[in-house]
């Protein structure tokens, strides 16, 4: 067994600029975001929030300048993460394309894939969603139905997606389908492929789901016959699975895999002060934020050298998504939540209610956990 | 900091300790015999003065470098006084005195010394005023943590053969501070030993025809301590970089959050390592045994969970502004 290495990383040069920079921005923005706005963290959307997100370069920020990008460091993109999310701020029109489907276009995608999707993104215009999830596969993806079938001029798409998140305000989503029958007595990872749909697309049925809070947050989203273009292929054909499998690193390992119910914890901060009594329940949250850094900094780190940390990824995402899923219970266990000053009420109570979808979106608590079982031998 | 001397310099102590430190040393050691040959296979290596600034004749490493040396020395139980003799001899030269050879050990004055039994000398911190006494010029009575290790109380002492003064970035709780340090990276060092030996039993220990490994409850459970265990190790190797970054007294608070991972993973890692052990742990011949009281142990010294939540809590109800600010504050640029 080998014990998985997280090599400590100092801020990037020009990190408190950076963050200054920020700072500033968000303070002209943060007067218009209710206390549910900032509760909702990254499954907040806001277009124009998210437009002038990207006019400032802070969308996309590793890409090439010729696609819109800002060639700057992962751990300076890592610094323009937290100082959103640790604000609230509404960052989810343009989360999912900065995180994942922009990467995956630049990486794979054809170059007239790159100039059309990648400068749209940065700027903020073009929403992403992922279209993993079926009704009858979760946590085991590869067994998904979804299929795209060749015919003349590209591909016909039928089937099903669902728990999209953002699916109805979305321009684009890149979905996992099958392409080819897995082979016979072969694996069922073989035969998928990751392809472009534009929702707007005849054929495209988008119904909403509402969550625990009440909103439509995320949708099942039907496909009878859509046509899709020959260049709706991203990559390989039938090395879906592989390519979908590569993101997870950066999927899983960034700060909102910890800081989705930071507003709650500076509210808390703020609340109780002058009480002397929470001093030690407080620490106790703050020392577990501060150890859930180092390590989301240290994999932001390794991402920038080029390693493959997946499985620190899904380690960190575990622990992480205790720390925030726990968080509101935390605060309740120091102050009634009749006593809790409005804002941090109802914080408090959204909070409450969406916690229970961190150890399930991005992968289940259980499958990160099998993941790190694995690495230790176990499987 | 170079990532490379820490990796060697654990390397070495692992190295050192093979064959010379096992359940029966540790065992030995609880009876009350110093454990002569690891001793001296560790005093060989001349570690002790890796904190000692160059000028003063030593090795002039920081925290940041030693913490995978004291980590080798919790994964094996910390069998000799190493940590002590490394934190007492920086604390000496700090003070302007120089560290003496053979058994070195400190502690805050008040508190109980390490190993005071088998000393030859102890440094005693009281504020910033470092004493060095011959241990043999105190009277001592003897006492023990629960892992048995020699925690003995020095009788209000004689004189002191020097005396010298901390620079104020070392604080008036100096001792307390490295203490944590210290226990925090044996903690992280001696969870990689309970998890592997809980990896390992799982791997082999069969039961309805399976190892117990295969069973998933048994798998997530040791999925949630390598978690932690990771999580004590790099907590405890930021403090060290903040402490070498900013001195100790300012980097208490990043002190305590290594303290409080270390202490709450050592909770939870050694109850699933006796889980997953099940009776095997229990025994006196079963290094688990050794481990995990030593873990149960180490996360009093130095300060608790509870101690530093606490002062933790304290620094930030008192910080100006947002406390995402005041975490980011200190964050240490590297210089342009
Ligand atoms: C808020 C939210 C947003 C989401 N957004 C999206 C999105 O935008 N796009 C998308 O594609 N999907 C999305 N999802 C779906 C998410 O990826 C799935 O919920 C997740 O992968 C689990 O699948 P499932 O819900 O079908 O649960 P299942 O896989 O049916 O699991 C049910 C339970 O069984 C456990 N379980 C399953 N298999 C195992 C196993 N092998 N060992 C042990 N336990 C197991 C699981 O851990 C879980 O506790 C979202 C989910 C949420 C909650």
């Amino acid at each position: 067994m080998t014990t998985l290495r997280f090599d400590l990383r100092d801020p990037p040069p020009g990190a408190a600029v950076l963050r200054a920079e920020v700072r500033a921005f968000l303070a002209g923005h943060a007067p218009g975001w209710t206390p549910e706005v900032r509760a909702r963290s990254w499954m907040g959307f806001d277009r124009d929030f998210s437009r002038a997100v990207g006019a400032r370069g802070w969308i996309g920020m590793c890409w090439p300048k010729h696609y819109g990008g800002a060639e700057r460091s992962f751990l300076e993109r890592n610094i323009v993460l937290e100082e959103m999310l640790a604000a609230g701020a509404p960052v989810g029109a343009h989360w999912i394309g900065d995180r994942q489907s922009g990467p995956l276009i630049l990486r794979l995608g054809t170059e007239a894939q790159r100039e059309k999707f990648l400068p749209r993104i940065a700027s903020g215009d073009f929403a992403f969603c992922i279209g993993l999830s079926e009704p009858d596969s979760g946590s085991d993806l590869a067994s998904l139905r979804t299929r795209a079938d060749r015919v003349d001029g590209g591909w016909k798409l039928n089937g099903r997606k669902i728990w999209t998140t953002f699916g109805h305000l979305c321009d684009w989503m890149i979905a996992l389908v099958r392409t080819s029958p897995a082979p016979e007595g072969g694996s069922k990872h073989q035969g998928l492929s990751q392809v472009l749909v534009d929702l707007k697309a005849p054929g495209v049925t988008i119904r909403p789901i509402r969550d625990l809070v009440g909103e439509q947050g995320f949708n099942e989203i039907t496909f009878d016959d859509v046509l899709l273009p020959e260049d709706a292929l991203v990559g390989q054909e039938g090395a879906g699975w592989a390519q979908a499998t590569s993101e997870l690193a950066f999927e899983r390992s960034g700060p909102d895999r910890y800081l989705s119910s930071h507003p709650l914890l500076e509210a808390g901060r703020d609340a109780l002060r002058e009480d002397a009594a929470a001093a030690p329940a407080l620490g106790r949250e703050v020392a577990r934020l501060w150890t859930l850094r180092a390590m989301s900094t240290a994999v932001a780190g390794m991402l920038q050298d080029g390693a493959d940390p997946v499985r620190q990824a899904a380690l960190v995402k575990d622990l992480g998504n205790d720390f925030e899923q726990a968080l509101p219970g935390a605060m309740r266990a120091l102050m009634d939540t009749d006593a809790m000053p409005e804002e941090m009420r109802r914080m408090h109570a959204y909070l409450t209610q969406i916690t229970p979808t961190f150890s399930l979106r991005g992968g289940t608590r259980e499958i990160m956990r099998g993941i790190i079982a694995r690495e230790l031998g176990l499987r | 900091m170079d990532a490379t001397i820490g990796a060697e310099l654990a390397d070495q102590v692992a190295r050192a300790l093979s064959g010379v430190a096992d359940v029966a040393t540790l065992r030995a050691l609880e009876a009350g015999a110093f454990p002569d040959a690891a001793w001296s296979a560790l005093d060989g290596l001349g570690l002790a003065t890796a904190l000692v600034p160059e000028a003063q004749g030593g090795a002039g490493l920081g925290l940041a470098d030693v913490v995978p040396l004291l980590e080798a020395l919790g994964h094996a139980g910390a069998p000799v006084p190493l940590a002590e003799g490394i934190g007492a001899a920086a604390l000496l030269a700090a003070a302007g005195i120089a560290p003496p050879d053979g058994v070195l050990t400190f502690a805050a004055a008040g508190a109980p010394v390490p190993w005071g039994r088998h000393a030859a000398h102890v440094a005693l911190v009281d504020g910033a005023r470092v004493a060095l006494h011959a241990a043999g010029s105190l009277r001592w009575t003897e006492a023990a943590n629960i892992a048995r290790e020699p925690r003995d109380t020095p009788a209000p002492a004689g004189v002191p053969i020097a005396e010298g003064t901390l620079p104020n970035v070392w604080g008036h709780d100096a001792a307390r501070a490295l203490t944590a340090v210290i226990r925090s990276a044996q903690i992280a060092g001696a969870l990689q030993a309970a998890l592997a030996l809980a990896v390992e039993h799982a791997r082999t220990r069969k039961q309805f025809g399976r190892p117990i490994g295969a069973f998933q409850a048994v798998q997530q459970q040791l999925a949630v301590f390598a978690a932690e265990a990771s999580a004590a190790s790099v907590a405890a190797a930021a403090a060290a970089r903040a402490a070498d970054a900013r001195g100790l007294a300012e980097a208490a608070f990043e002190i305590g959050c290594a303290k409080v991972a270390g202490g709450e993973a050592a909770a939870k890692g050694a109850a699933v390592a006796h889980q997953v052990l099940a009776a095997m742990g229990i025994t006196e011949e079963h290094a688990l045994h050794h481990l995990t009281r030593r873990l149960w142990s180490w996360r009093e010294e130095g300060g608790s969970e509870r101690f530093w939540a606490a002062r933790i809590g304290t620094i930030v109800q008192g910080a100006q502004g947002p406390l995402w600010g005041f975490l980011t504050s200190r964050d240490q640029e590297p210089a342009a």
